[in-house]
């Protein structure tokens, strides 16, 4: 939605009055942020303040604008959510160095994505909420509740590590920059993911332990080695925005539909059917198996098929379990097959279940090197060497599938053929070709 | 007509046919497909959809979206749960209209990815500080994984309050024959505007709840996850934390008649109730079935809401049986609230840890 009138504010501060401790740098932070409102003139409903947890986070409740007050860390997640939703709004985000630390994975991901927020950081180099305790900013060296010897870590550069991930506008500062309304203005007005890391004093824990000051602050930056100033203003394309035009092309086409088959051949299966492909993966096992599956729906059956395969791809086994019913099927196992179809060694070694389970009664194909597996149940031998076409890897499953369910004698030619144009179009005529003579194969 | 479709399926056409504007999730095995169904299909109806780059941040976006007025889901499975749990509690303290789509597999830690469980149902309902309800569904079908998808919807916004689809590997992944023509279609409410000047919060009526104010609607709104007052501002007021507090207990749980889903099969004269849900309810069906086949009475109860416990639903099912087989794949979780509710009725777990299904047989063998 556009506003079409905005109505400007003298101040976008509430009356509640700062309940930062005496000294803080969060207050005169906040109230450049409020110039910088001032300056932009915008509508106080279209700005939404996500602050953070900590000193930081209760930064929302001071401003007359939309707010969101979520959790430590999180506040960059909450703002992405807020502009990709309504990339119209003006997002700031107001964390502390805190948040910084351990919401690190969302801070560059933002900056990757140049997601088009405005993000303050109130670093004052310590939790000042809980305690005083050490954070991702911390000088090394400086003493805080749980660095009593100095702190043994170094600080993280936030804007440098932002600037090197795409950020479009990067500012590094202190809350006594006369400058910083502007500089916020200039984030806010920049497209892109804009970062403010806005160094301040915490006078309840880190000056007191520290000996820190205005002055301090400064001879820090010299000692570590961090620039100051605008770090980076550049024009790049913003996520939201690029989003949408990568969308553009989608627009209006038609959702996820159910995908009815026309039943167009008829079976004499009276009874539930199980069958059992058991091969490697990479071997197509499963779009065989699928490919039967269909093939019983367009002959009027009901049929499901349940796979398992090792999470990793084209390598150990891939095992379908196929059931086919007269009847509608709410159990999709199988424990016990009617049918057994050794495709691969990956594969018997998953079947050696299913076979010490199946009798007289039941069906155990398996391919020539197969010949010789131990069972109870009729073995019959398929070859697609003998096949007239050379079949390909890929269409030894299907070829030995379909031979198998032609011999069980449950469903005519014409349903693997009406199943193949059901299928992958690539591949339609080289499934065709290979259920045929699979069908012809198994009859002869 | 049928259709050969799995559950991951019907959960996205259930969700983009809700109205589903936004989603963020981050890659998960047994959940993966909805989050790439998801990514091809909200370009379609000008919605977004993005990977986020950890749980944390798919459920926070989610969030963020639906205050700029967006109908979010989000998809994972049990660890990702984990993750999600800290923001689950701010969408509640919050309330946040949310769909949570997890899709069930065996744990414990990173337990076995594509394996089947059902493990998750305590989980989801007491997994985040604080203890206060949420809502959660549980398709036992393909068929019940579009209409519940749709029904979660219509709940969230009708209650302000993240809503659990609890599914799992099974029937997400497994392909089954659908008659397209059996898809029911419940209604899903539209966002209530929020008129300007509302607070975002209110409590009163307890069980009731105030429309969501989201952003950029041309007044200002306050959102907060902490411990607030009616306009969302934090406060330690005994009087007020205490409503609020009320409030979130009591639009949930005054209203479990309205969210109670099941599907009771039962059986004049019959001694034994069988109770199950999601993919173990349909080998409770298979059994019923067979049992009923072979001249032995037996009802049944399909649970589709778990949380809140439907508990008027299994009282009345419990009405002249003398036990009940309550049958989950986990070491025994609806059991427990089985038995908190059953009086005088000899009550059984069938559980199954190993990582196969209950079948048909094990119902049948446990109520012989």
């Amino acid at each position: 939605m556009n506003q079409t009138s905005v109505t400007p504010l003298a101040t976008y501060r509430n009356e509640r009055p700062y309940p930062f401790c005496p000294g803080c740098g969060h207050g005169p932070i906040l109230n450049h942020l409020n110039s910088a409102l001032v300056s932009l003139g915008v509508d106080a409903s279209e700005v939404v303040i996500v602050s953070d947890i900590g000193c930081s986070g209760l930064s929302d409740q001071y401003f007359a604008t939309s707010a969101f007050h979520g959790l430590h860390g999180r506040s960059i997640t909450y703002a992405t959510g807020i502009k990709l939703a309504r990339p119209d709004l003006k997002v700031v985000v107001i964390m502390g160095d805190g948040g910084t630390g351990i919401g690190g994975a969302h801070l560059l991901s933002a900056a990757r994505r140049n997601v088009g927020i405005t993000v303050i950081v109130m670093n004052n180099f310590n939790f000042g909420m809980t305690g005083g305790q050490h954070s991702v900013t911390t000088p090394t060296g400086a003493l805080t509740s749980t660095t009593p010897g100095g702190n043994l870590e170094r600080p993280l550069d936030i804007c440098a590590t932002v600037a090197a991930n795409g950020a479009g506008y990067v500012f590094r500062g202190t809350n006594f920059d006369k400058d910083l309304a502007e500089r916020i203005a200039d984030g806010m007005r920049s497209e892109c993911f804009a970062l403010l890391d806005v160094w301040d004093l915490c006078t309840a824990y880190f000056v007191p332990r520290n000996k820190a000051s205005r002055k301090t602050l400064s001879a820090t930056l010299d000692q570590l080695g961090f620039e100051s100033g605008v770090l980076r203003d550049e024009d790049v394309a913003e996520y939201a925005a690029a989003y949408r035009a990568a969308c553009k092309p989608h627009a209006g086409k038609p959702t996820l539909a159910p995908r009815p088959l026309d039943v167009c051949c008829t079976s004499a299966l009276d009874r539930r059917l199980r069958i059992v492909v058991a091969g490697s993966a990479g071997g197509k096992v499963r779009s065989a198996s699928g490919f039967v599956a269909r093939a019983a729906i367009l002959s009027g059956l009901w049929s499901a098929q349940k796979d398992d395969y090792p999470i990793t791809i084209m390598t150990g086994h891939s095992v379908a379990e196929l059931v086919l019913d007269s009847e509608e099927i709410h159990y999709t196992a199988v424990s016990r097959p009617d049918a057994l179809l050794i495709l691969s060694d990956d594969g018997l070694g998953k079947a050696r279940k299913f076979l010490a389970r199946m009798g007289a009664d039941d069906h155990v194909f398996v391919l020539p090197e197969f010949a010789d597996v131990e069972t109870a149940a009729r073995i019959c031998v398929i070859d697609p060497a003998r096949a007239q076409t050379r079949l390909t890897k890929a269409g030894v499953a299907l070829y030995a599938l379909t031979y198998a369910v032609a011999q069980l004698g449950i469903l005519p030619v014409g349903a693997f053929e009406a199943s193949a144009s059901h299928g992958n179009p690539a591949y339609r005529e080289e499934n065709l070709r290979t259920v045929r003579e699979a069908y012809a194969a198994a009859l002869a | 007509m049928r259709e050969l479709t799995d559950g991951a399926t019907a959960i996205v056409r259930g969700a983009v046919d809700a109205g589903c504007t936004f989603f963020a999730g981050y890659p998960i095995t047994p959940a993966s497909q909805i989050l790439m169904a998801m990514m091809r299909e909200m370009p379609k109806v000008g919605g977004v959809a993005i990977q986020a780059e950890d749980e944390i941040a798919s459920i926070g976006m989610c969030i963020g979206a639906t205050m700029s007025g967006a109908r979010a889901l989000t998809a994972t499975s049990g660890p990702g749960v984990s993750l999600y749990s800290e923001n689950i509690g701010m969408a509640i303290m919050g309330e946040v209209p949310l769909v949570i789509v997890d899709v069930q597999r065996m744990g414990p830690g990173t337990g076995a990815a594509t394996t089947v469980a059902q493990g998750d149902v305590q989980f989801v309902r007491w997994g985040s500080g604080g203890g206060y309800p949420i809502i959660a569904l549980c398709p036992s079908s393909v068929l019940e994984c579009y209409s519940l998808t749709r029904r979660a919807f219509d709940l969230a916004e009708r209650f302000r309050c993240p809503v659990f689809l609890l599914t799992d590997k099974e029937l997400s992944q497994t392909a089954c024959t659908v008659d397209v023509s059996a898809y029911a279609a419940p209604p899903v409410r539209a966002r209530t505007p929020a008129p300007a000047g509302l607070d975002p919060y209110s409590y009163d009526p307890l069980d009731g709840v105030s429309p969501l104010a989201q952003y950029g609607a041309g007044h200002v709104v306050r959102f907060t996850g902490s411990t607030h007052d009616e306009r969302a501002f934090i406060t330690k007021d005994p009087a007020t934390v205490e409503r609020l507090n009320q409030h979130l207990v009591a639009k949930i749980e005054n209203h479990s008649s309205e969210i109670q889903l099941v599907t009771a099969d039962l059986q004049e004269g019959a001694q034994t109730l069988l109770i199950s849900y999601g993919v173990t309810a349909g080998a409770m069906r298979e059994a019923v079935t067979r049992m009923r086949g072979a001249e032995s009475k037996v009802s049944a109860l399909t649970l589709q809401s778990l949380w809140p416990v439907p508990e008027q639903a299994i009282l009345t099912a419990l009405e002249g049986v003398t036990r009940v087989v309550v049958a989950e794949l986990n070491p025994g979780q609806v059991v427990r609230e089985v038995e908190r509710i059953a009086r005088g009725v000899d009550v059984i777990g069938l559980q199954r840890i190993d990582g196969e299904m209950i079948s048909p047989t094990d119902f049948e063998e446990v109520a012989r």
